[in-house]
């Protein structure tokens, strides 16, 4: 596919497009855990990020932060990765909601949470993708979603290989979650491949 | 103070003595250190793949493990090491998501750790130890004191190598 697309160069037209992209699929996503929990979930306008390599182990409060990953290959017409990641405490609330306990209350996870955290991913991964999916009638869909409780640098580093193959810079389309005052931050990167960056603004006529 | 130098994912450091190179959260990324014990030069680079030819851009040549390395060296011996006196010690090529479908067939990890060892043999570098597999972070840090590795990882707690 020819393009003049230039990852390196991104301009800010394409990054608003790209930042929308986001938006909808996060606000779907939101929707579904809304529903899941069946609680009030506000969520942040997402950030665009298009990073240097070196520079990725310096999101979500240090590369050595431990976090939860929830991370899903894509398929179809384009192709990439998306990441669920939670902090320790929000993974812990939520699965707190989940299991009807008390919000605050220490729990381990165990073999049950981890399942668990991994069926939310895969539930707000799938909302996001289904929503990406109509906007631009592109066939999207996902694999079945792996989860890693570790450094966040070490999770990021995943999808960052992935996109390495063909680029020394990685888009991140970043989203956050909150809910009430007791907050679930929850952070999707929707890192998709190169050529299917270019083909997300094609079909929404921009590129 | 000692000097704290970070290396990021996809990039390479040398320094002299005294000195402290440090990468933060390798996941299936490979950290390899580089040492020379008579000079105290010491390198890290970082990198994410185990060859340049299977990508069709390839400017940043620390992505690589073939290409990384090569270039650590000879930024190395630019500051002075001797090339016959420099030792290896390698972390990280972790398997950070475990996939029970058909993803399962590329484990990123255990290629970059096995490119790295191949490259390090085919330029006479001895391989003094290594911390490599699992399905964990590490963070790693090199002293140019004595060229002693720390691998720090959350659920396995820091040694040294």
């Amino acid at each position: 596919m020819k393009s003049d697309i230039d990852l390196n160069n991104i301009n800010s037209f394409h990054l608003d497009v790209l930042k929308e992209i986001g938006n909808i699929g996060a606000g779907n996503a939101a929707t579904a855990l809304a529903k899941l929990l069946n609680k009030r979930i506000d969520m942040k306008v997402p950030q665009i990020r298009v990073m240097k390599f070196s520079e990725v182990s310096d999101v979500l409060g240090g590369a050595e932060s431990e976090v939860v990953g929830i991370l899903l290959g894509v398929t179809g017409d384009i192709t990439g990765n998306i990441v669920f990641v939670l902090d320790l405490l929000s993974a812990r609330r939520l699965v707190n909601i989940l299991f009807g306990k008390h919000i605050d209350e220490e729990t381990e996870f165990g073999s049950l949470e981890t399942s668990a955290l991994q069926e939310v991913g895969n539930i707000l991964a799938g909302a996001y993708l289904s929503s990406l999916s109509n906007l631009t009638n592109l066939r999207i869909m996902s694999n079945i979603p792996g989860i890693a409780i570790d450094m966040a640098g070490a999770i990021l580093s995943v999808p960052a290989v992935e996109f390495g193959k063909n680029s020394d810079t990685v888009l991140y389309i970043e989203n956050e979650f909150t809910y009430g005052n007791n907050s679930v931050v929850g952070d999707f990167f929707l890192v998709p491949d190169e050529a299917s960056y270019i083909r997300l603004l094609n079909a929404l006529g921009v590129a | 103070m000692i000097e704290m130098i970070r290396v990021g994912m996809a990039d390479l450091k040398a320094s002299r003595h005294p000195s402290i190179l440090t990468t933060l959260g390798l996941g299936s990324c490979v950290g390899i250190t580089l040492y020379d014990p008579k000079t105290k030069i010491t390198g890290m680079v970082h990198i994410m793949l185990p060859c340049s030819k299977i990508a069709s851009a390839n400017t940043n040549r620390a992505k690589f493990a073939d290409t990384g390395i090569v270039d650590l060296l000879a930024e190395m011996i630019s500051l002075g090491a001797n090339r016959k006196e420099i030792v290896a010690k390698i972390a990280g090529g972790a398997q950070m998501f475990n996939f029970t479908g058909p993803t399962n067939t590329l484990n990123i990890g255990a290629r970059n750790s096995e490119a790295t060892k191949q490259v390090l043999k085919e330029l006479g570098i001895p391989i003094l130890a290594e911390d490599v597999g699992g399905s964990y972070g590490r963070t790693i840090e090199i002293s140019s004191e004595n060229g002693r590795l720390m691998v720090k990882t959350i659920g396995y707690g820091v040694k040294y190598i």
